[in-house]
């Protein structure tokens, strides 16, 4: 997804709760540290946030409960009101935006998932998932015939006239993610969808999103504070701890070189093989090959071809040209964990 | 500077020593009440010629109110005597349908153009909403109800109230909710009701029905408009907290769908919150019954008005008998709006077939009121229920009555002198002997001590009031009327309440008790005290602690019950007895919680205090039914408003306690058994 257009970014944004934070902002030039905001009796939220989600990609946001990752999120489609900076939503400043702009990006732009679903109790699934069409004022036959289509889409065909108490966790989630693609939002907010749902659940639920995604790429900005989801399904992650963005980086870049001991702590137990490429394992190239590898290739997926050749593979390039090579040991090393030397850390 | 800073640190280290400052003050009250009898009069009895003539400024200004008051293009009066023309035409209606049928034409030259429902069709349609709201049993409950007040004559006037209350309670709902709503939006509308709903909940309906017969005049438009305002209250506080619990991810969903406040409001949070929402519309249907008696004294016919009428020509068994219907009545819309509720949340598919087929209740209820309608008017039985069939209970009671007193006459009295002596008459004594100056005083340093400034300014200025207003003596009555008659009910109820939570069989059986207490109307608490111990503080009391109860009971048995039960396994664990569980355990942690059931019970003692003084208390409560008779608009509301004051001083000292105990048990902050 590289070089494709910036969608959604945010600049110094900062939410401060407690007395007169806008003043405490201005007063120490919008760079406050974390001990002048304890001073101040202030609690930093979000602090100094910049995150730029470009067009079609995964952007996932990390951390653990209290990091403020809810808060940002809801910062980036002003469902919260920032203490300080800007949100760029296609070019237009959304904290600059009007009630009623905000009315028409939202009911046209934008989609949210939420932890708990938030579904309503008095509507059906076919009701809930019209609910955002019912709002914009659409006819009901062409609201419910678009509700049934999505429905359609995450599987949930023959159950349009249940209640959602009537469905399981996953199921309701379901109808929550049908509800906010009936839409066809540019932005897709998904605030912790799957934390609320037990780990096998968690799994089907991951795969059927990615499903969807290969489908729609959309652009999405994904909450959670489990690492190895964020992994599973990021195109790149930011780490968020006490309000502060500490790394934004794809899943390899934090494996390789994690920012702090706070991320390294993350990345130790991951899978390395699943998120390393032949690119960062490989060594300068030379000899004879017994193959090609692309460098974009997972050392797991390249891990039985490698391992089965008496001879390294070649690593090219989306040129064709031959950039490394890539050796039986380098890929033992990785799927065993033991530190090769050649800047992957444990 | 130096004697300032002194004084607060003194102030500060007294405040770290609760003890002392109570040690402290009581000396100094006692010494102060021992020694300045002769010397400082007016600090003992307050002085007759320090009274505000508040009453009079607000009789004057009611009389401007009806007289003067304008609009410009209209006045005060005009505008009340409008929404009570208003209001006639849903209740003519209302009555048309169940009571009177179509007339034509005015008083006694009116004739009758269609005749009511007939007593089956009302009967038939109220068991098919029982059956649809839940099953056959609740069906055959409602029916049987009905057909009670059939049996026993009571149908006529049933029917009249039953036609107020259809009308009051949908206008109580909907001005409840709009209020509440009005409320949940906007922050600063939602503060200043606050205050509001606390003097509609607190001062004693009797106050406000002068003003009302002023404004509304006297007949059953005006009563109906005093039950619209009694009822009304919780159901603007429950929107309020309904509307406030919707979950946020709820409210943040809204707002995602770019919903605008209107669709925000009337299509995600009242759906949303509609279960807790039918919780308001329970207690408008049973606050407008209990209002039914109450309400019969400014003009509304039916049951109430029976009950009062008998109840004033002592006829103890016809009065019960009406009495019972009101009590038959209530249960009835009580089981039927609280299955309508629980039904609310459940889910219910769509039928398929035609439109017969899809409402099958509906069409079963509008085929046979046809039917019955067709068929009664021919067939007399089926219209009007036949009069031969009715039975009547009224000798039974009136035979029973006489009974008791000339075979228990010496035990029922010696019970009340026993009471009387030992404890209700020095308790008085004490009360209308201590200074007036002294219990401001402690009120004001419970204030301070328990909710800081705020709230010692808050207790002295409502106490004060009562004081300059010349009420000081008839509300220490009622602080002893209200005392005792809490005393005893906390006595009596904790226990059961603990027991109620210890014991599942004991739970239950007192959960039926309890509902079916706090389904009855104040009023129907008067009968059989009366009968008994005829009138008089005694009888006051009896009937107070009776009406009272319920709250003690519930709140102790959810206090016990909610606590953390690995506490009490740690107790078990190291080698408590059951005993101590108890005492060690469970009622230290359930005593916020049994201060808010005593809180409640003290709210509901006063208000039924004020009814209590149609057996002849000297309290409050008789001032305002004086001032009610004689239509004195000042003296009403002030003897009212300072009932009121008692109430929120004592509601906002307990809950200040009870929020302190709370957090030093480190329990949360949220409140309150339903």
């Amino acid at each position: 997804m590289k070089g494709s257009s910036v969608k959604l970014s945010c600049r110094g944004v900062w939410k401060l709760f407690g007395p007169d934070p806008e003043v405490f902002l201005a007063r120490h030039g919008h760079e406050p540290d974390n001990e002048s905001i304890a001073e101040a009796g202030l609690i930093g939220a979000v602090c100094a946030a910049n995150i730029e989600v470009r067009e079609g990609e995964i952007f996932v946001i990390m951390g653990l409960s209290g990091s403020g990752k809810s808060t940002l999120v809801r910062c980036l489609s002003r469902l919260v009101d920032p203490t300080a900076g800007e949100v760029i939503f296609d070019g237009q400043d959304l904290l600059r935006a009007s009630e009623a702009e905000m009315i028409e990006i939202r009911r046209h732009k934008m989609g949210m998932v939420f932890q708990h679903f938030a579904l309503l109790p008095h509507l059906t699934v076919l009701g809930n998932v019209a609910f955002p069409l019912e709002v914009q004022g659409i006819a009901r036959a062409a609201r419910e015939a678009r509700a049934l289509e999505v429905i359609d889409l995450v599987g949930l065909k023959g159950r349009e006239s249940y209640y959602p108490r009537e469905l399981s966790g996953g199921q309701q989630q379901r109808v929550g993610i049908a509800r906010s693609l009936a839409v066809e939002p540019q932005i897709w907010f998904l605030d912790e969808p799957f934390s609320a749902l037990d780990p096998l659940i968690r799994r089907e639920m991951q795969d059927e999103f990615m499903r969807l995604q290969n489908m729609l790429h959309k652009t999405i900005v994904f909450i959670t504070h489990d690492f190895d989801e964020a992994i599973r399904l990021a195109d790149r992650i930011a780490i968020m701890k006490d309000g502060w963005i500490i790394q934004i980086g794809t899943p390899e870049n934090l494996v390789t070189a994690p920012a702090t001991g706070y991320v390294a702590e993350f990345t130790k137990d991951v899978p390395r093989a699943k998120v390393l490429s032949a690119a960062s394992v490989m060594e300068p190239a030379g000899g004879d090959y017994a193959g090609e590898v692309a460098t974009g290739d997972k050392v797991a997926d390249i891990a039985a071809r490698v391992e089965a050749a008496d001879r390294p593979y070649a690593v090219v390039d989306d040129s064709g040209e031959v950039v490394g090579r890539i050796t039986r040991q380098a890929v033992i090393d990785v799927l065993v964990g033991r530190d090769s030397g050649n800047g992957v850390k444990p | 500077m130096t004697a300032g800073t002194g004084g607060i640190d003194f102030a500060r280290q007294l405040a770290r020593q609760p003890l002392a400052v109570w040690l402290l003050a009581l000396t100094a009250a006692v010494l102060f009440s021992a020694t300045t009898e002769d010397l400082l009069p007016w600090a003992h009895k307050y002085p007759r010629d320090w009274v505000l003539p508040i009453r009079f400024a607000i009789t004057d200004f009611m009389k401007w109110l009806i007289n003067d008051a304008t609009f410009g293009l209209f006045t005060f009066k005009e505008m009340t005597r409008s929404v009570s023309w208003l209001l006639d035409w849903p209740l003519t209606a209302a009555t048309s349908l169940l009571s009177t049928g179509l007339m034509r034409g005015q008083g006694s030259d009116a004739v009758q153009l269609t005749p009511p429902l007939a007593w089956l069709a009302v009967l038939g349609v109220l068991a098919a909403m029982g059956h649809y709201a839940r099953d056959w049993k609740l069906a055959a409950l409602v029916g049987g109800c009905f057909l009670y007040l059939a049996m026993f004559g009571q149908w006529d006037s049933a029917m009249i109230t039953l036609s107020s209350i259809v009308v009051a309670v949908p206008i109580g709902i909907v001005l409840g909710l709009l209020l509440g709503v009005l409320a949940y939006r906007s922050r600063w509308f939602g503060l200043a009701i606050r205050p509001v709903l606390d003097l509609m909940q607190t001062v004693p309906i009797f106050a406000y029905l002068v003003p009302i017969l002023f404004l509304f005049g006297f007949g059953p438009v005006a009563a109906m408009t005093a039950t619209i305002i009694y009822a009304m209250p919780p159901m603007v506080r429950v929107t309020m907290l309904a509307l406030r619990q919707v979950a946020d991810e709820i409210v943040d969903f809204g707002r995602m769908v770019g919903c605008t406040r209107r669709q925000m409001t009337w299509k995600v949070l009242v759906p949303s919150a509609m279960p807790s929402l039918m919780v308001g519309v329970n207690q408008v249907i049973m606050l407008s019954l209990n209002m039914v008696i109450i309400a019969s004294m400014i003009g509304a016919g039916g049951l109430g008005f029976d009950v009062l009428s008998s109840l004033r020509r002592l006829q103890i068994g016809a009065g019960l008998e009406a009495g019972i219907a009101i009590v038959v009545l209530a249960i009835a819309l009580d089981r039927l709006s609280q299955a309508f509720a629980t039904r609310s949340q459940q889910m219910h598919h769509e039928r398929p077939g035609n439109w017969v087929l899809r409402h099958p209740w509906l069409s079963f209820a509008l085929a046979w009121t046809a039917v019955t309608g067709l068929v009664g008017l021919f067939l007399a039985p089926v219209q009007t229920y036949p009069e031969a069939l009715q039975i009547t209970t009224g000798s039974f009671w009136a035979e029973l009555v006489k009974y008791i007193n000339v075979n228990f006459f010496d035990v029922l009295e010696g019970i009340k002198n026993f009471f009387l002596l030992n404890l209700m008459i020095p308790f008085k004594r004490f009360l209308l002997d201590i200074p007036w100056v002294m219990v401001v005083g402690l009120v004001t340093l419970a204030g301070w001590r328990l909710g800081g400034r705020t709230l010692a300014l808050l207790t002295f200025t409502l106490s004060m009031f009562i004081a300059v207003t010349g009420q000081w003596e008839k509300a220490m009555v009622t602080i002893y009327l209200c005392g005792t008659s809490v005393l005893i009910a906390s006595l009596i109820g904790i226990p059961i309440g603990i027991a109620a939570a210890q014991n599942r069989r004991v739970g239950r059986v007192v959960q039926v008790v309890i509902d079916t207490l706090q389904t009855l109307p104040s009023f129907v608490y008067l009968m059989p005290v009366v009968m008994l111990f005829r009138v008089g503080d005694f009888a006051a009391m009896i009937a107070v602690v009776a009406y009272a109860l319920a709250p003690a009971i519930r709140y102790t048995a959810h206090g016990v019950r909610q606590i953390d039960p690995n506490l009490v396994e740690a107790g078990v664990a190291a080698g408590c007895t059951r005993r101590q569980v108890l005492w060690k355990i469970k009622l230290p942690l359930a005593l916020p919680e049994i201060m808010l059931g005593i809180n409640q019970t003290i709210m509901l003692a006063l208000s039924m205090l004020v009814i209590t003084a149609l057996v002849g208390t000297r309290d409050l409560g008789q001032e305002v039914y004086i001032a009610l008779t004689k239509a004195d608009t000042g003296r009403g509301i002030v003897a009212g408003l300072s009932v009121a004051f008692i109430a929120i001083v004592a509601d906002r000292l307990i809950a200040a306690g009870s929020g302190r105990m709370r957090s030093r048990l480190g329990l949360g902050q949220e409140a309150g058994a339903r």
